[in-house]
């Protein structure tokens, strides 16, 4: 698990996975009904002046520079590896 | 669940759904043109309520704030799950995205779990099917126990069957709540809240008691307050305190995912992977250097376009007014009548009447930037610099209706989750300058400026957005300390933008202004000519009349400034609605509206380019219309708000006028 960390840190064009989010309950709620669920597969689309454009399933979000250092990916070529 | 009998009862149907997926384009085609907007008491958001006949029975169709679930989190949701809770509509029928089935199958689970007697609007299929989706309708229905009906809103494919299936639905027997399994462990717990629960008889009689024990496991604050009257309080409390809610929030959010993980698979085949032309749009549009300049030159191009597309029809509107009062006025002989119509009346109406063609091509502009998903972007555009302001991206739309107008501007706010988010940006939704001002800004800046008149009018604009957010950063330093809520919002995909709806949305705000006209806008010229008028001998709109003697007596409020008694009336008219600063400038002058306004403002020597400049920013940030003052008291609450906003923009507008004559004097 060496490879988490914030989306705010990953590079874009980059498929990854969300492992955690570092967030208070209800933070963490409101994410997971809006779609970002953990374990879904998440595509950072770009970043302009601190806000995130994420991709999930088709379906784009904004995310603020606070939200999105809370919400914690991992590569998922990573865990190709790891298991296969 | 009620029945229906017979034809008098009403089905009371709930229109519910995540945002963006259609709702609203629904409810509009399923009531047609008989939809209002009501403000319902005990409530402080918006639902439209339509209604429709269809075979024999009476709909009443409530169209719901958009929501992602039933815990509620901003004001807008907390009406929609109220509604559905507390008014026990006969049918919810849920709107869904059929392009984004997995997240808005989310609501649907809750929407079950609480017994609702649920049809499912498979919204945009028409989309879904485009990118290769295939949903198994039946099977969807006979899985979770309701009726599913493709539909594509916007072409009105599905309404029939939608309303066929609504009654249909009432006829026939109430669904049972539909259980998700979650667990041996957390079932354990609703089993003994429920057992709990079961105790008051009156709880059990208005929730299902299933749906209320999942909520206070989740340790929903809602469903707590609920239980404040209940002589079980204190043991649920007790039972509660046990245990880390926050654990099994999580716990059962994911097992409503895995429900709609093993459902999905078996509605929804897909066959490609969506490659949507939005991520290229989006990779320029939102781009970090050229976001903000793609903005810019919209938003230019609005007002450029607004300015010469209008003056044509202006020009046909001046001519016709000025042959009316003319008309008019040799034709009566009753001199104060003559007065009263012609001077007063046809001129002050025709004054501001002059505007219609450019407010309704603004309000066209606005629609189209809406409905093609644009606006979305802006908010995410601009996140970074409503941030450093202390707000998030999420007020900026907000503040971009108030380029239409502050009131529903103002009522917008309600989709900030977070109370001082929400204060400060209710506090400067009305520097952004709002249709009732324009016209006073094609007037000035149309007669000093010429050629220029449209870049300083985009001028305008932009000064009033830098107060709004310098403004907000001093309520957030000094009011309402804290760090603005985080910053997510979904952005909906590009769409062609709907040629009908935004012209429908262009008449809807168009005819506002119209009726404002009808309303409160002869009532305010007739007044102004009642003080020109009087005292008899003296001359019209003179300073020897009762207006001018009004004028004289607030001429040394605005005197530093540069601006004479006529402006000082005009602008204390202009609180009742902006447009009557045009209409009383017109009265007072003697010349009613277009060209012969503007000549006579040319031929007034203490009327210059840099006061003109002046007057604009003072109209732009000086005390809102009265309208927005009280939907501020109302949103807030508060009487001391409502008057620290009218203070506050009064003052900064004193300022920044003065600041504007001083420079203006010095360049023009």
């Amino acid at each position: 698990m060496t490879s988490r960390m914030p989306l705010t840190m990953f590079p874009s064009g980059q498929t990854c996975r969300i492992c955690d989010v570092c967030a208070g309950k209800g933070l963490k709620r409101r994410l997971v009904e809006m779609g970002l669920t953990p374990a879904s597969i998440i595509q950072p689309l770009g970043c302009n002046r601190g806000s995130f454009l994420v991709s999930i399933n088709g379906t784009r979000y904004a995310l603020g520079k606070g939200m999105a250092s809370k919400i914690m990916v991992q590569p998922v070529y990573e865990e190709v590896s790891r298991f296969g | 669940m009620r029945r229906c009998h017979g034809l008098a009862e009403k089905i009371k149907v709930a229109v519910a759904g995540n945002p963006n997926v259609g709702k609203t384009t629904i409810f509009n085609a399923l009531t047609g043109a008989r939809q209002k907007v009501g403000n319902w008491p005990g409530v402080t958001v918006e639902k439209k309520v339509g209604t429709k006949k269809h075979k024999g029975h009476v709909l009443e169709i409530v169209d719901l704030p958009g929501t992602y679930s039933l815990t509620a989190y901003s004001a807008d949701e907390v009406v929609a799950r109220d509604y559905i809770l507390d008014e026990n509509p006969d049918v919810v029928m849920q709107v869904l995205d059929s392009t984004n089935l997995e997240r808005n199958l989310y609501l649907t689970s809750q929407l079950l779990e609480m017994g609702t007697n649920l049809i499912l609007a498979l919204n945009m299929s028409d989309r879904a099917e485009m990118r290769g989706d295939d949903i198994a309708i039946q099977r969807l229905e006979s899985l979770l126990g309701v009726s599913a009906i493709k539909t594509v809103a916007n072409e009105g494919t599905g309404i029939e069957a939608l309303l066929d299936s609504i009654v249909n639905k009432t006829e026939n027997k109430p669904p049972k709540p539909h259980e998700i399994g979650y667990g041996k462990g957390v079932e354990e717990k609703i089993c003994a809240l429920e057992e709990i629960l079961g105790y008051d008889q009156e709880l059990s009689k208005h929730y299902p008691l299933r749906w209320l024990s999942v909520k206070l496991l989740e340790g929903d604050e809602n469903a707590l307050s609920k239980l404040s009257s209940s002589n079980i309080k204190g043991k649920v409390h007790d039972y509660l305190s046990d245990f880390d809610n926050e654990e099994y929030e999580v716990e059962m959010a994911d097992k409503r995912y895995e429900f709609i993980g093993t459902l999905l698979p078996q509605v929804c085949t897909t066959c490609a992977e969506d490659v949507s032309p939005s991520d290229m749009v989006d990779k320029v549009v939102t781009n970090k250097y050229l976001g903000i300049p793609i903005f810019l030159t919209l938003m230019w191009g609005m007002f450029e376009l607004t300015f010469a597309f209008a003056t044509p029809f202006m020009e046909l509107i001046d001519m016709f007014f000025g042959w009316l009062a003319g008309a008019v006025t040799s034709n009566i002989e009753t001199a104060w009548l003559a007065s009263l119509l012609g001077d007063g009346i046809i001129a002050g109406v025709g004054a501001v009447l002059l505007f219609v063609p450019n407010i309704f091509i603004l309000f066209f502009a606005i629609a189209l930037l809406e409905s093609s998903g644009y606006m979305a972007r802006a908010a995410f555009i601009m996140d970074k610099l409503m941030y450093t302001m202390g707000l998030q991206g999420k007020s900026f739309i907000p503040m971009l209706m108030g380029f239409g107008c502050s009131v529903p501007a103002i009522m917008a706010t309600r989709t900030l989750e977070d109370e001082k988010d929400r204060l400060i940006t209710m506090l400067v939704t009305p520097f952004m300058s709002c249709g009732a001002r324009l016209p006073v800004y094609i007037l000035l800046a149309g007669t000093f400026f010429g050629r220029q008149a449209g870049s300083v009018i985009f001028g305008l604009y932009v000064l009033g957005i830098l107060v709004a957010i310098v403004s907000a950063k001093l309520f957030r330093t000094f009011l309402a300390r804290g760090q603005p809520s985080p910053f997510i919002m979904e952005l909906p995909p590009y769409t062609k933008p709907l040629l009908k709806d935004s012209l429908r949305h262009m008449w809807n705000e168009g005819y506002l202004y119209l009726r404002k006209v009808g309303t409160v806008i002869i009532g305010g010229v007739v007044l102004i000519w009642l003080l020109a008028y009087f005292p008899q001998g003296a001359e019209y709109g003179s300073a020897g009349s009762l207006i001018g003697s009004l004028g004289k007596l607030l001429e040394p409020l605005v005197a530093p400034l540069g601006f004479d008694w006529k402006i000082a009336v005009a602008l204390v008219f202009g609180f009742v609605a902006k447009e009557i600063v045009v209409g009383s400038l017109g009265t007072l002058y003697g010349t009613g509206g277009g060209e012969a306004l503007s000549s006579a403002l040319m031929a007034d020597p203490g009327f210059t380019p840099a006061i003109a400049l002046g007057l604009m920013v003072f109209t732009l940030l000086y005390v809102p219309c009265i309208g927005a003052v009280a939907v501020i008291k109302k949103e807030t609450g508060s009487w001391k708000w409502m008057f620290f906003q009218a203070a506050y923009s009064t003052a900064v507008a004193w300022i920044l006028a003065l600041v504007t004559v001083l420079v203006g004097k010095m360049i023009l």
